[in-house]
Parts: C-alpha cells; structure tokens; sequence
C-alpha cells in the first residue's frame, strides 16, 4: 500500500471525529469518544509516516500520546462524574456555573 | 500483494464505517462498543505497518482499560439522552460543510506532497519491533519514558482524589475513647418520685 492511502484513512477518520464533535456538541461522553477518535487517527499518521520513511520516532511518538491520552481520559471521566453528580446531567450547555 | 490490499480496503472501510457509527448511533453504550470495533481496525492497520507492539498495546491497554472505564461511566450515569440529541439535524448541516473543509485541505496537502516515491519496505522475518522499540526508548527517550510514568501516576492520584466521595466511616476514634469521663457517659437526676394520684 501507498503512503497516501493510510494518509486519506487517517483523514476522513479525523474529520469524522470533527462532524461527531459538531453533530454531539451536547453530550459530553461522545465529545470525549471522539477526541479518541482524533487521536487514533493522529497516531494512524504517525506510525504511517514512521514506516514509510523507515525510522523509529514515529512510533515513539505514538507511544508517549497513548500514555497522556490515557490520562487525558482518565481525568476526563471524573471530572464528568463529578459534574454529573453535581447537576444531573452531562450537557455542555449547563456548563455554565463558573460565568461570571 | 493483492491479499495485502484486501486487507487494507477491508478494515479502512470497517474502520470508517465503525467511526461513524460511534458519532450517528443514539445510545452511548453502542458508541462506545462501535469505538472499541475502531479500535481493533485500527490496530490491524498498524500492524500491516509493522508496528506489532503498539498495536498490540492499543488493544490491550485501550480497548482493554481506557474503553472499559467509558464503559462503566456510560452505564453508571442514567443519561437523559433524547434532550441531549436536540437540534442534531441543524447541527449535521454544519458539520457536513466543517468535513468538508477539512477534508479538501487534508487531501490537497496529500495530493501536492509528492508522497509517492516511499517505498512499502516489509520488515525481514526477524525483525522484533517491540525490540526495536526498546533499544530506542532506553537509548535516547529515557528521560520522557520516566516523565511519562510520573503522568501517569499524577492522573491516578487526580482522578481518585476528584471522583472520591468523603465517606462517613464507622471507625474507631481512640483518643476520644480514652479521653471520656464517666460523666460525659452517665447522667444522674435527682428526680422526685410520683405520688399515685
């Protein structure tokens, strides 16, 4: 396969993660599944890139995003279950308490 | 050859028809299993890449840890999700011109890249990525490997501490116990006694 086919894989992904992040701009848990989404697509890129052009640090790279978006989803679910338990419900749109 | 693009065309378009069912379905329980579904595409794709071990640690510690716990969110909170799917076909047109966007700039910046003089070199019989992979990390990565495993730890301690309830333990006090006096214990009253009437 072609550089440019898992490139246009990765992009249509990441773009589908964008359309998810308008059409469920609401729902919170969906906003965070699809900055995964966002994510696997930029990793798909690197390791991409990391074997066409023969060298390591792609994957490296890849490795150390998983690490932090492990803990990116890990702080982002309490801090969702801490805002549930608060105001019964997920919405963006009542993320408002802190407006001044 | 051939069999290796079968198997590309396969799981990209498994892949992009699993993405989009994560964003289209209506209960977040399907969005989350359609995520995992990603997942394991994905993880295919890469190892046609020659990247085993990390597509080995997407399935094992995403699909394995990271999705479990959406998973156990999503069905710990009772989600109201009809409100929350509210003006979904006005948001769709928007979405569909921001994709579009996007996408004709990702694809220009692919078509004009001149990408494609890289060769699709297989990796020997003998190669071992995740060996590989090591010597590099211990080698020159060493500080950000560390660096890392602090990450990880301070996500731990703040997601614990953040979704932590105070509990009202039972538990013995045992400075109060031996401080108690037997008249904070028993109270006597002088109490006259009633006459039969």
């Amino acid at each position: 396969m072609t550089l440019s086919a898992y490139l246009i894989v990765s992009s249509i992904l990441f773009g589908l993660a964008i359309a998810g992040m308008v059409i469920n701009r609401k729902n919170l848990i969906l906003l965070l599944m699809c900055i995964e989404l966002m994510l696997l697509s930029v990793n798909t890129n690197f390791i991409a890139f990391s074997h066409f052009s023969g060298n390591l640090q792609g994957q490296l790279f890849v490795f150390f995003i998983l690490t932090v978006a492990a803990a990116e989803a890990t702080i982002g679910l309490a801090i969702l279950m801490v805002f549930f338990r608060r105001q019964h419900t997920i919405s963006v749109q009542e993320m408002n308490s802190l407006k001044g | 050859m051939l069999l290796q693009q079968v198997v590309f065309y396969f799981f990209a378009i498994s892949l992009i028809f699993s993405a989009s069912m994560v964003i289209f379905s209506r209960n977040p329980v399907t969005s989350a299993l359609f995520l995992v579904y990603s997942f394991f595409n994905s993880a295919i794709l890469w190892m046609m890449l020659n990247a085993e071990f990390l597509s080995l640690v997407l399935i094992f510690v995403y699909v394995g840890a990271v999705m479990t716990l959406f998973l156990f969110v999503v069905m710990m909170l009772n989600i109201d999700t009809e409100t929350l799917r509210k003006g979904f076909i006005k948001h769709a047109v928007l979405a569909v011109g921001v994709v579009i966007v996007v996408l004709v700039l990702m694809m220009m910046a692919i078509w004009t890249g001149n990408l494609a003089g890289l060769p699709d070199i297989q990796a020997p019989a003998n190669y071992s990525n995740t060996h590989a992979l090591g010597n590099e990390l211990y080698t020159h990565y060493v500080y950000a490997f560390e660096l890392s495993a602090m990450l990880l730890l301070v996500a731990i301690i703040s997601a614990i501490s953040l979704s932590h309830h105070k509990p009202k333990r039972k538990t013995q006090n045992i400075s109060s116990q031996v401080d108690a006096k037997p008249k904070d214990r028993v109270h006597l009253i002088n109490m006259s006694s009633e006459k039969k009437v």
